[in-house]
């Protein structure tokens, strides 16, 4: 059996569920927390590519690496974040970010 | 010859299905890892791995910037923090069985949601796949495209990055009072006059 667009869309789809499962058994930890989003973004990112090589056509490629930028941008300020809701607080439980609303 | 290329395809497969194991092993690690730092180790290796099937159907260009955005900047970022902030992670650990059994139905749900849409409308796949159409290599092919008929999404990818990149340094900014900083425009503002000025006293005589 050759490989096919079907194998890289089962790979992605178990990647995209864990992330998914991820975010919810980890409610407590946003580190990982981010990482799962990480996850689920590079789930996508590998549709996209392999729709992209499948079908003959480049745009995909082109959209992964856009996908890939908002990324590397969202881990950042994510983490930027992050690390001033640590300096302000002592730790970073995210059941009291609730505090923030004013 | 014909067997070779039939040999390297069963190859293909091979490799795939040894890469696709162990991407969905270290996903899984990642998010049930007890210690962060090795959440992101794995996450690390996910990564790598994912590179790995992505040179296996040719599209080497992506599977290289993969390596090197996500491993080399993400990554290593994610691995600064997690080793910066003085966190009790066990305590964060808490209640990760009770949040499990939703967690998993959750899963199984969007699963089965993923594989009815796939089985719905898939069935026209092609086993002889092009990952440069109309060019030599992958990324000449994506090179004459993104900076011609992309090009106005390549400049808003840059910004993306830029305003990120700003609104990074001034989340984290601050200034602590009683340390000494470098003043770069006063410094270049300064004249020779404001520094010092010569005097003419008379001999036998002070200023």
């Amino acid at each position: 059996m050759d490989l096919g667009l079907s194998h890289y869309l089962a790979v992605t789809a178990a990647l995209f569920t864990i992330g998914v499962v991820g975010i919810f058994v980890n409610r407590k930890n946003i580190i990982v927390i981010l990482m799962a989003i990480e996850l689920i973004l590079l789930s996508v990112n590998l549709n996209l590519i392999a729709f992209s090589v499948f079908n003959g056509d480049i745009a995909g490629q082109i959209f992964a690496m856009l996908v890939l930028t908002v990324a590397a941008a969202e881990a950042a300020v994510g983490l930027a974040i992050l690390v001033v809701y640590f300096r302000n607080r002592g730790d970073i439980a995210v059941e009291n970010v609730d505090l923030m609303k004013g | 010859m014909l067997h070779q290329l039939g040999a390297l395809r069963a190859l293909a497969v091979y490799a795939f299905w040894i890469l696709a194991t162990i991407v969905v092993l270290s996903a899984v690690m990642v998010i049930a890892a007890r210690n962060p730092v090795h959440s992101v180790l794995f996450l690390i290796l996910a990564f790598f791995t994912s590179a790995g099937l992505l040179v296996l159907i040719g599209a080497e260009f992506l599977a290289m910037l993969l390596v090197v955005v996500y491993v080399g900047a993400v990554a290593v970022l994610f691995l600064f923090v997690v080793m910066m902030l003085d966190v009790d992670f066990v305590e964060l650990k808490q209640g990760f069985l009770s949040y499990l059994p939703f967690g998993l139905l959750v899963g199984a749900v969007f699963l089965a949601e993923i594989v009815l849409a796939s089985f719905a409308g898939l069935e026209s796949h092609v086993s002889t796949f092009d990952a440069s159409p109309g060019a030599a290599t992958n990324a000449e092919a994506i090179g004459q495209v993104m900076y011609t008929q992309y090009m106005l999404l390549f400049q808003m990818a840059g910004i993306i990055l830029l305003i990120a990149m700003i609104g990074a340094i001034v989340l984290t900014l601050r200034h602590r009072p009683g340390v000494k900083r470098q003043n770069i425009a006063k410094q270049t503002s300064r004249r020779r006059s404001d520094a010092f000025e010569l005097k003419d006293p008379s001999s036998g005589q002070g200023i």
